[in-house]
């Protein structure tokens, strides 16, 4: 559950969230280290869970030795107010038994602390792409209805690409079986996706194809994707590593 | 994942599988699941005054709460503390997982984790840990344990034993620096740790990780000194490595500084055969 790291709960009200899923790559949660080490965020709590396997470590944000001394835990909350933003970091898996119930308790916390929007970071195995997928950008969309309400327009403008039905059995040409959601590499992303779609929750998945290796060019990828929409910086942000 | 010795090692892969709980369970099933999670549940077994005290709603007092994690660590604390003899046996805890084996002559539960309390101070409490808990059984221990211990005052410091081949290092590490020690401490924590705090990207994992993190978001002052070895088993240098943490103990508790090597050979046993071609 949420607990706050300082003297008073912070308010998120109309705050957007954005969050990883702990998937191929760990692109989401590299990108969400950017964001939160880019805009200089401060921690505001902890997710403390059962769901979460445990790990403890120094702060990975310090740029110095004196401030590198701070614990950090499975899943804190960042937030920059000024933006209107909080960011979520996952830094363990997930207990394969519990997924069900982190995802019901992600639900719960996002409703009760009044986000006007999520967007999940996550990705997908790049070898599992049909023919259709192969062409073209490697990034993916979704949204729930409930948030396509408000930002239809924003998406269409920007030429963003959802995400593809594929058929559960590809060659069958039985007509019975339809086109679903599968995105495979994304730990709890669909179920999470289904959930907020089943409570009316205003959520976004922006997620990318990518293999295992070296995922800081997908991390950058993504994350200047998801500037693209919020307009976190004015300038996208560059991977000088990358140029090779 | 086996190897070419037959043994099994299990891997971890960081590739995630989708979760397909879409799957409806039938009723065996879930009962199979539940009676698998009872059977996996952490049990605190107090002696009868401490039952009845947190019966009655009255938690332990506690200013100091010692846990030592692994085999050297426990060693160490058996050899320079609880050698005194000024210590009783106030309780244990059980977990039962898919490493729990019967030991032939010995229940493995018995000394697995147990829970020990000063006669002449008794809110000083130490708790060895010798047996391996579950990914799944890290919250559940330290909330169950946490929950009978009062938290204003309390001081928790943690030994943990690790191998060296998990620290990563960007230099060279060289054969003659393990083994050593590095902290870990909750922002709570206000006294100055006996050595240095653990580097990026190093990690703290397992039950000292859990502790940590309890102690971290309920406020709780907390260290963890972990201690990097390249020697698996039971080792006399390796238990000497925390030795700086007695100064900060021997503030509350009596101390054995130079324990005869008698005392040191009972716990530095040969470790049990495993596998023939590595001694």
């Amino acid at each position: 559950m949420f607990i706050s790291s300082q003297s008073s709960a912070p308010s998120f009200r109309d705050f957007t969230l954005v969050m990883p899923a702990v998937a191929v790559g760990n692109v989401g949660q590299l990108a969400v280290d950017l964001i939160v080490s880019t805009l200089n965020m401060s921690r505001v709590g902890h997710i403390h869970t059962d769901c979460l396997i445990p790990m403890a470590g120094n702060d990975p944000y310090a740029s110095s030795k004196e401030d590198g001394e701070e614990l950090h835990t499975p899943a804190e909350v960042y937030a920059a107010a000024e933006l209107k933003l909080a960011v979520l970091q996952i830094r363990a898996p997930i207990l394969q038994s519990k997924t069900k119930r982190f995802r019901q308790l992600l639900v719960s916390w996002i409703k009760s602390s009044g986000f006007s929007r999520t967007v999940v970071l996550s990705s997908s195995h790049a070898y599992q792409r049909d023919d259709q997928q192969l062409q073209g950008t490697p990034l993916r969309y979704l949204v729930t209805p409930s948030l396509l309400k408000g930002s239809a327009d924003a998406l269409k403008e920007m030429g963003w690409r959802e995400m593809e039905r594929v058929p559960a059995f590809p060659g069958l040409t039985d007509g019975n079986t339809e086109p679903r959601l599968c995105i495979p590499g994304g730990g709890i992303t669909k179920g999470l996706y289904t959930d907020s779609c089943k409570e009316d929750l205003p959520l976004a998945v922006l997620l990318v194809f990518c293999s295992e290796g070296d995922n800081i060019p997908d991390a950058f990828a993504l994350a200047n994707h998801l500037n693209d929409w919020l307009h976190l910086l004015d300038d996208n942000v560059s991977d000088t590593t990358a140029q090779h | 994942m086996a190897t070419f010795f037959g043994e099994v090692l299990s891997v971890y892969s960081r590739a995630v599988e989708e979760d397909d709980d879409e799957l409806d369970e039938n009723e065996e099933d879930e009962q199979i699941r539940r009676e698998l999670e009872e059977k996996r549940e952490v049990h605190l077994h107090w002696s009868p005054e401490v039952s009845e005290s947190l019966k009655s709603g009255n938690k332990l007092q506690c200013s100091n709460f010692v846990l030592a994690v692994g085999q050297n660590a426990s060693s160490f604390l058996s050899v320079h503390i609880l050698s005194t003899a000024n210590w009783d046996t106030i309780g244990r805890a059980s977990a039962w997982n898919e490493r729990s084996r019967a030991v032939t002559g010995q229940s493995c539960e018995e000394s697995a984790c147990v829970f020990y309390r000063h006669k002449d101070n008794p809110t000083v409490l130490i708790c060895q840990v010798s047996c391996y808990v579950a990914e799944d059984q890290l919250f559940q221990w330290t909330e169950k344990v946490f929950d009978c211990l009062q938290h204003r005052e309390l001081n928790v410091t943690v030994l943990s034993d690790t191998s060296v081949a998990d620290y990563k290092t960007a230099d060279y590490l060289g054969g003659s620096s393990a083994p050593f020690l590095r902290s870990l401490h909750t922002s709570a924590f206000g006294d100055q740790p006996v050595c240095q705090s653990l580097e990026q990207p190093n990690i703290v994992t397992g039950l000292p990780a859990a502790v940590l993190n309890h102690c971290q978001v309920h406020r709780i002052s907390a260290v963890v000194y972990q201690c990097y070895s390249d020697v698996i088993g039971p080792d006399s240098v390796t238990m000497e490595t925390y030795k700086p943490v007695l100064t900060k103990l021997g503030r509350s508790i009596q101390l054995d500084l130079s324990p005869s090597t008698d005392a040191l050979r009972k716990f530095v046993r040969t470790t049990d055969l495993q596998s023939n071609l590595y001694i």
